[in-house]
């Protein structure tokens, strides 16, 4: 199937193909991803802050200074960016990073059992310098956010 | 089979700071087939992971292609004490599963 739409696309006309085959990159992920137990695709397919949120089963977001993220300001490569982030909002449930630029907003989503601390370190890939969002979900349902800028001088997205 | 992971559990203070490194390609999708025949690298990724203590879920994460490639999570929990077992299970879009367990260390 991919390889006759690739047929068609070579068919048509230069500035077309690179829009179709822009598009056909967007939708594919869509379609290959399989669907796994416990995995909210349709949150992963988002592509902004208040999306994501209404995918992760939330209203509007609230701004808080209490959830802290700690990186680097400029990252040198986008493939490996290191986050920290802490959240002292009282029953923090869940921590989310999201990040602008991508081609899906929602990183990874972590989910924070009583007894563990909001307290989260991983590494993420980033597109481009864009704004990064660390989202908290409260015991109360609701979910509040922190944004930081990280500039991006080589992109995570090569090949 | 994938590779095993990386796992430190180490008393800090009360609580139990856990590091893993897990191997893993993490290919988003949207990365160009280097043979050149304008396909792309199929999306192969973590989406599950779930860390216990002991059989109690400490911490579990539903990850998208953004995290970095060979990922690196790094938490901390409390009620664990030198010589539990914690255990890091990740399961990635091709149904592939990997468990691999340590021990806690005491400071």
């Amino acid at each position: 199937m991919q390889s006759g739409r690739r047929n068609m696309l070579k068919g048509s006309g230069g500035a077309a193909v690179l829009g179709l085959a822009a598009m056909a990159g967007l939708f594919r992920p869509g379609s290959a991803w399989a669907q796994q137990g416990g995995w909210n695709q349709q949150a992963f397919e988002t592509k902004s802050l208040q999306d994501a949120v209404k995918a992760l089963g939330g209203q509007q977001p609230t701004q808080s200074a209490d959830i802290a993220i700690t990186s680097p300001d400029i990252a040198e490569n986008g493939a490996v960016v290191p986050f920290t982030i802490a959240s002292r909002i009282p029953q923090t449930q869940n921590i989310a990073i999201l990040i602008e630029k991508n081609p899906n907003i929602l990183a990874a989503n972590f989910s924070i059992p009583n007894g563990t601390e909001p307290w989260v370190n991983t590494r993420v890939k980033m597109a481009e310098t864009s704004k990064v969002y660390a989202l908290v979900k409260a015991g109360d349902g609701k979910f509040y956010y922190a944004s930081k800028e990280v500039k991006v001088t080589l992109g995570g997205c090569g090949g | 089979m994938a590779d095993p992971m990386k796992i430190r559990a180490q008393m800090v203070g009360d609580k139990v700071e856990v590091r893993v490194l897990m191997a893993h390609e993490m290919e988003t999708g949207l990365r160009r087939d280097p043979s050149g025949n304008g396909g792309y690298i199929g999306a192969w990724f973590i989406q599950n992971v779930t860390a216990t203590c002991n059989g109690r879920t400490v911490l579990s994460a539903e990850w998208g292609t953004a995290v970095s490639k060979n990922p690196f999570l790094s938490f901390r929990f409390t009620g664990g004490k030198p010589g539990d077992k914690v255990q890091v299970t990740w399961t990635d879009n091709h149904g592939d599963k990997r468990t691999d367990e340590t021990t806690i260390a005491a400071a």
